[in-house]
């Protein structure tokens, strides 16, 4: 390749402004900038209890330059379906109301809110930024934290033996019409999938794998390396799915291997050999039938 | 036009007149005919308004404050387990001054499993800033659905209105549908100062810091305390409008009663009928519905009960450990009243729990126990208590 695509593919205007209150290195807090960029000022958005409940500033505050409905734990899908009825009913139906929750409020809480809106189809943009824990009430598991992980519940001695809930298949299952995962690592990617998301009619939901070096014990300049290593050893393939059925993958590394994305992690210091053989298995055969599902 | 229907029907024609935007409703008995009725409402275009069939009470509630919050009028209706599964979010929607309507229909709760009428669901929720009404038959409960908007969304607060299981929800009464012009006179469309605005954005229920909370719920008070006069003149102008005036607190044959019996929902229909039988022996008894819970009409009830000597409460409801909800309430706002000077004996009647039928003979016999007794003597009189 010898000529270089200048198109700028990352929208410029801000909608997230700094004085904001996540911790350095957060990704959730460069996953919002990055969809608001994508989605621009036509945009509500939902925020349940979470990480995000903080970094988004308290009263009179607005790290946002879009209005922010704060909402109760569970119930962020069922505050945006009425919000986009209402908005409906007012003639607004171009606004994108998005719910944005982490793990927590969607994996658990407040999942049976998020399927019953599934189930409806409701016309509104479910993103839960994925931080495997409940980062804000100080790094307890969630049925989204992964195998082996440490967290302040699933101490060393007591480590979470279940794997990670798989939202995705679970989403797809619901037979929605746009599903995708994305990460901070690649904004390019990012930024095209909100932006489809923005463009399509029904429920959407995008999971952003978002590190977060309290709870993963990790650098604050690590972030974005280790969303790349997640992509790279396919933990986190990035990928998108329609209407449950039609599965694209957006990128096929060769795959590294596991052990680069687990060290590079306090909360994995005390895997075993084993372990990380364990893992390495899990990801290729799940691999394996993403590949399958796929063609 | 005169109908003949349900309560729960009733509920409904309230919020179709009303012209709400978004029903957000899950169905639980004996509230279901309100859910069923308004999605067929919506589906054959007789009400413009999105119904959400939500998965659980919990998400209707918060599809109403989605909805409420981005400026549209939003209705929901339940009962008993679903109204106390909405918990956390009735106290949301209050902090969040969302005006919201909801018909709650009065039923016990389980275990074990009891759908018959009992006060408890509503009154348990009397701290999370909601107003309450209770309606004592069908037309009431229309007329309640229209007016509660009207109040609502002056105070910016939500308001419950409750209806008794099966004796109202279930029984088919004349009840009279006002014009739906005379109804958008009164009730013009919901046009709130904020809301969800992409041209104007803001940060809605944002943490708040104890330099600022404590001043947001002193706020919420405040707007409390001047809900009884906006309700009653809600209900004067309903009146004028309809020719069925509402005030917070009705009085009936009050002025010279010796015993004067303080009830809420159908047992005041029963005590209606009772004191008139007793009037007609010559016995001075009357009555004070309470159509207003909450904000608690204090300052009504203190003027219509002041020189009384005494006061017969009942209550088809209990706080466990403590006694019947009204009594309490009563109780409250009659303390210390001229310096405990000849304030009122009241006594504090549990009846009906879990739906056991109150009977005029029931209530007659609340009123000779009140007559007879020189002084109340306990707290609860159980009334029908198989011991
Ligand atoms: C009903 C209820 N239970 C518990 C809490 C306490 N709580 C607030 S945020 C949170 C965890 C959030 O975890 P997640 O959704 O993963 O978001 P994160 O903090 O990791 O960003 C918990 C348990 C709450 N606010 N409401
Ligand atoms: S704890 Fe984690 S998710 Fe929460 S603000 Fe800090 S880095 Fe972000
Ligand atoms: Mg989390």
């Amino acid at each position: 390749m010898n000529h270089v695509d200048i198109q700028p593919r990352i929208p410029e205007p801000e909608l997230m402004y700094s004085g904001h209150l996540a911790c350095p290195g957060c990704g959730a807090s460069l996953a919002m900038r990055y969809a608001l960029k994508a989605l621009g000022n036509n945009t509500m958005v939902i925020i349940p209890a979470c990480c995000w409940s903080i970094i988004a500033g308290p009263f009179p505050y607005s790290a946002l330059g879009v209005p922010i409905y704060h909402t109760a734990f569970e119930t962020a899908a069922a505050v945006a379906s009425g919000m986009k009825a209402a908005l409906d009913q007012q003639g607004k139906s171009d606004v994108t109301v998005m719910a944005w929750a982490g793990d927590g409020g969607t994996y658990d809480i407040g999942f049976q809110a998020l399927s019953g809106a599934a189930e409806r189809n409701e016309d509104f943009l479910y993103v839960c930024y994925d931080n495997e824990a409940y980062m804000n009430t100080g790094i307890q598991r969630s049925s989204s934290t992964p195998f082996g992980a440490w967290t302040t519940t699933t101490p060393e001695n007591h480590r979470k033996e279940r794997p990670k809930k798989d939202i995705v298949g679970i989403l797809a299952a619901h037979r929605i019409p746009y599903l995708a995962t994305v990460s901070v690592a690649y904004p390019e990617d990012f930024i095209r999938k909100f932006q489809k998301a923005r463009s399509i009619r029904g429920m959407k939901f995008i999971q952003i794998l978002s590190p977060c070096p309290p709870g993963w014990k990790t650098a604050d300049d690590q972030s974005i390396h280790i969303s790349r290593l997640a992509v790279e050893s396919r933990i986190f393939p990035l990928l998108e799915i329609e209407h449950g059925e039609k599965y694209t993958l957006n990128l096929e590394p060769e795959g590294i291997s596991v052990r680069d994305y687990l060290e590079a992690q306090g909360r994995f210091r005390k895997l075993s050999e084993q372990d990380v053989a364990y893992i390495q298995n899990e990801v290729d055969r799940k691999w394996e039938m993403l590949k399958r599902q796929v063609s | 036009m005169k109908k003949v229907m349900m309560g729960n029907h009733a509920v409904s024609y309230g919020a179709r007149l009303s012209r709400v935007d978004v029903i957000a409703a899950y169905p639980i008995t004996p509230q279901t005919q309100i859910v069923e009725e308004l999605s067929e409402l919506c589906a054959d275009g007789k009400l413009d308004a999105k119904f959400i069939k939500v998965e659980s009470e919990h998400s209707a509630m918060a599809s109403c404050m989605g909805a409420s919050a981005a400026g549209g009028r939003a209705f929901t209706a339940t009962s008993s387990q679903g109204l106390a599964l909405m918990h956390e979010l009735l106290h949301f929607s209050s902090g969040g001054r969302l005006p919201i309507v909801m018909a709650n229909v009065n039923r016990a709760l389980g275990p074990g499993w009891n759908i018959w009428t009992e006060q408890t669901d509503s009154l348990a929720q009397r701290d999370t800033g909601w107003l309450q009404f209770y309606c004592e038959n069908n037309q009431e409960v229309l007329d309640t659905v229209i007016m509660s908007y009207k109040i609502a969304e002056q105070l910016s607060l939500p308001v419950m209105l409750v209806l008794d299981a099966f004796i109202l929800s279930h029984t088919y009464e004349i009840v009279d549908i006002p014009e739906q012009e005379a109804i958008d006179g009164y009730l013009p469309p919901y046009k709130p100062e904020i809301k969800m605005d992409v041209d104007n954005p803001h940060a809605f229920g944002a943490l708040v810091t104890p330099d600022h909370y404590y001043e947001i719920r002193y706020k919420l008070q405040e707007t409390m305390d001047r809900a009884p006069e906006v309700a009653r003149k809600a209900g004067e102008e309903y009146g004028k409008l309809v020719g069925r005036p509402y005030d917070i607190v009705e009085p009936y044959m009050l002025d010279d009663a010796d015993v004067v019996i303080v009830a809420a929902g159908t047992l005041v229909s029963n005590s209606r009928a009772v004191i008139n039988e007793y009037r007609e022996k010559g016995i001075k008894v009357g009555l004070l519905k309470l159509r207003m819970f909450r904000p608690f009409p204090t300052k009504r009830v203190r003027e219509l009960l002041a020189g009384k000597k005494k006061i017969a409460v009942i209550d088809r409801n209990i706080s466990f450990g403590a006694t019947g909800i009204f009594y309490q309430e009563l109780k409250a706002a009659l303390y210390g009243q001229n310096n405990g000077a000849g304030s009122p004996d009241i006594f504090g009647f549990i009846i009906g729990l879990g739906g056991r039928d109150v009977t005029l003979e029931d209530i007659a016999e609340i009123v000779d126990y009140t007559l007879e007794k020189e002084k109340n003597e306990e707290d609860i009189i159980w009334m029908g208590l198989k011991r």
